[in-house]
């Protein structure tokens, strides 16, 4: 695969801190070198796979909620190493993890794909994005600059 | 007394999250709830106190699958609230940018929630490598949904560029030469889909549905239309709070919907078609008949036939709408401040989608409501599960939890507009 590097956003503007993947993409336009693309998603597998189709790389930044601090940014390499999708599916909580499933299953997963998940401190509905994630947010956005480097 | 407990960890492939309780005494259905929280409830409280024009871009929030209906309905009550009229190519290109959400929508829901029901899979994702070439199928008319979303709402997810009056920017013709391009080819692959489907093997029910949905003149309603009903009423949108009413459910914060008295009627792709059915396009008329659907369909477990009809009907008018497309001289007309109510309505992938607003002087909202499809269809899901697992309790529980799985999903519950999973309890005693 050759296409342009992908960067993509997951989220909700409605629930606080999930809000971080789209906040990461916005804060990027106009940063990148013109073939990175970026983009928001909801976590819809069918738009991530279509998103995600040909580029060379992917980059994806969600929110995550492990029990860690809030703000804490994780980072992982490869399909592999995130965990697998779980049984509790609806379109509202499919996500990356079955997009890759989807991407495996059609052949359609970018050459190298790399996540940043940022730890969530607050989801609740319309709750503004707390102080840690919005200075998660600033580092990941520098982050996904390095790695495209 | 018989008792017995069944537990069922989650519903899973409906949007949102909620509960279902089924509890079962001597091979009687005793109480049948579909739990559900609603989030519009919340953002009728937040809207009191903002201005005017605020609506459409805090309601599309409430839900990422079908923000553009929720846009629509609020830019429209607004409008009418404010005597404001949109028409001509400014309505053309709403009614674009819906079909565009349409086609996102109702893919997602056949291709990764519904279609694994009849194939045996238990999720989209299983069955994508055993059913590949439907599967792509179904992406290439998802991102021709995608594209027309993001051309014309400024992104794919939660468009920004609708306002009151019209858009922020209306799209050059040149720019929706390649999005057509798509489309045609998406309408091919729709049609397959059609066929694909039909083809599944369909349980032989069928349920005396008291439909609801918009009804339009010229159109397959979506934008705009007078509600109908399938006993031949109808009233104007302004007499809804007259017709609808909801009422507190225990256990619940969803509110529950009864149509002049009656509780549940059913609001979506079934009760559109059932009203509707003549006023498809050409094509998607055809493909219906070619998939043997009849003028009304009462079947649930066939909405999948009805739903990728209208993925046809979508893509076919969309290229109509593209075909016919002249620039707006403005992106939206004026719109002032006013004291007043308005009323608005249109169709959501999952039915009649509702709002009111009463507007002060000082072009504050002081008062909102929505009625969103699935607190209307909650009423209706519950009656249809009770016909159809009562008569088979006997089943293994394993398959009778399916079975309530698949006939809750039958209606695409937007449990999102709601909640954040469905948790599905039976109590057999």
């Amino acid at each position: 695969m050759s296409g342009d590097p992908v960067v993509i956003g997951i989220g909700s503007d409605a629930r606080g801190d999930d809000a971080a993947g789209l906040e990461v993409v916005r804060l990027l336009h106009g940063t990148l070198p013109p073939p990175v693309l970026l983009t928001e998603s909801s976590g819809d597998p069918m738009h991530l796979i279509t998103a995600w189709d040909g580029a060379r790389m992917a980059i994806v930044i969600d929110a995550v909620c492990s029990g860690a601090e809030p703000g804490t940014v994780t980072t992982r390499r490869g399909p592999a190493s995130l965990p697998p999708a779980g049984r509790r599916r609806s379109s509202h909580a499919l996500g990356l993890a079955d997009a890759i499933a989807l991407g495996e299953a059609l052949g359609r997963l970018p050459a190298e794909l790399v996540f940043f998940g940022i730890e969530g401190g607050d989801f609740g509905l319309d709750s503004p994005i707390t102080p840690p994630v919005r200075a998660a947010i600033r580092r990941t956005a520098e982050a996904v600059r390095r790695a495209l480097r | 007394m018989t008792h017995k407990t069944l537990r069922v960890g989650a519903l899973s492939r409906v949007e949102g999250e909620g509960a279902l309780l089924v509890d079962v005494r001597d091979g009687r259905i005793a109480d049948l709830r579909l739990s559900i929280y609603e989030p519009p409830r919340f953002f009728e409280a937040l809207l009191r106190g903002r201005a005017f024009d605020e609506p459409p871009d805090i309601t599309a929030r409430i839900c990422g699958i079908c923000p553009v209906a929720y846009q629509m309905s609020a830019c429209q009550a607004i409008e009418s609230a404010l005597g404001v009229a949109v028409t001509g190519p400014l309505r053309d290109l709403r009614l674009l940018l819906y079909y565009g959400e349409w086609i996102e929508s109702h893919t997602l829901h056949i291709f990764l929630l519904h279609a694994p029901d009849f194939l045996g899979y238990d999720s989209g994702m299983a069955m994508a490598a055993d059913h590949r070439e439907h599967v792509e199928r179904g992406l290439a008319v998802k991102k021709a949904g995608n594209e027309l979303v993001a051309t014309l709402g400024g992104r794919a997810i939660h468009p920004v560029n609708v306002r009151l009056g019209g858009f922020h920017r209306v799209p050059r013709r040149q720019e929706l030469a390649p999005v057509a391009e798509r489309l045609r080819r998406a309408r091919e692959d729709a049609l397959a889909t059609v066929a694909w489907v039909a083809g599944f093997d369909f349980p032989d029910v069928e349920h005396d549905y008291r439909f609801l949905a918009l009804r339009h003149p010229s159109e397959y309603a979506i934008l705009s239309g007078r509600p109908a009903v399938s006993d031949g009423s109808s009233f104007p949108v302004e007499d809804w709070p007259e017709h609808v009413v909801e009422e507190q459910v225990p256990g619940s914060t969803a509110l529950r919907a009864r149509l002049d008295g009656t509780p549940g009627y059913l609001t979506g792709a079934l009760a559109r078609y059932a009203l509707n059915s003549r006023r498809l396009s050409p094509l998607a008329r055809e493909a219906a008949r070619d998939a043997c659907l009849g003028e009304v369909c009462r079947n649930p477990f066939r909405s999948i036939i009805v739903r990728a009809v209208e993925v046809v009907h979508a893509c076919d008018e969309a290229l109509r709408i593209i075909d016919g497309y002249t620039e707006p001289d403005v992106p939206a007309v004026p719109v002032e401040p006013a004291a007043g109510v308005g009323h608005g309505a249109s169709e959501a992938p999952r039915g009649t989608l509702y709002h009111r607003y009463r507007i002060g002087a000082d072009g504050l909202i002081t008062e909102a409501a929505i009625v969103p499809p699935t607190s209307q269809n909650q009423a209706r899901i519950e009656m249809d599960l009770r016909d159809l697992i009562e008569p088979r309790l006997g089943l293994a529980r394993a398959e009778l939890a399916a079975l309530c799985e698949r006939a809750i999903r039958n209606h695409d519950p937007c449990i999102s507009c709601s909640t954040h999973f469905l948790d599905l309890r039976l109590d057999v005693r």
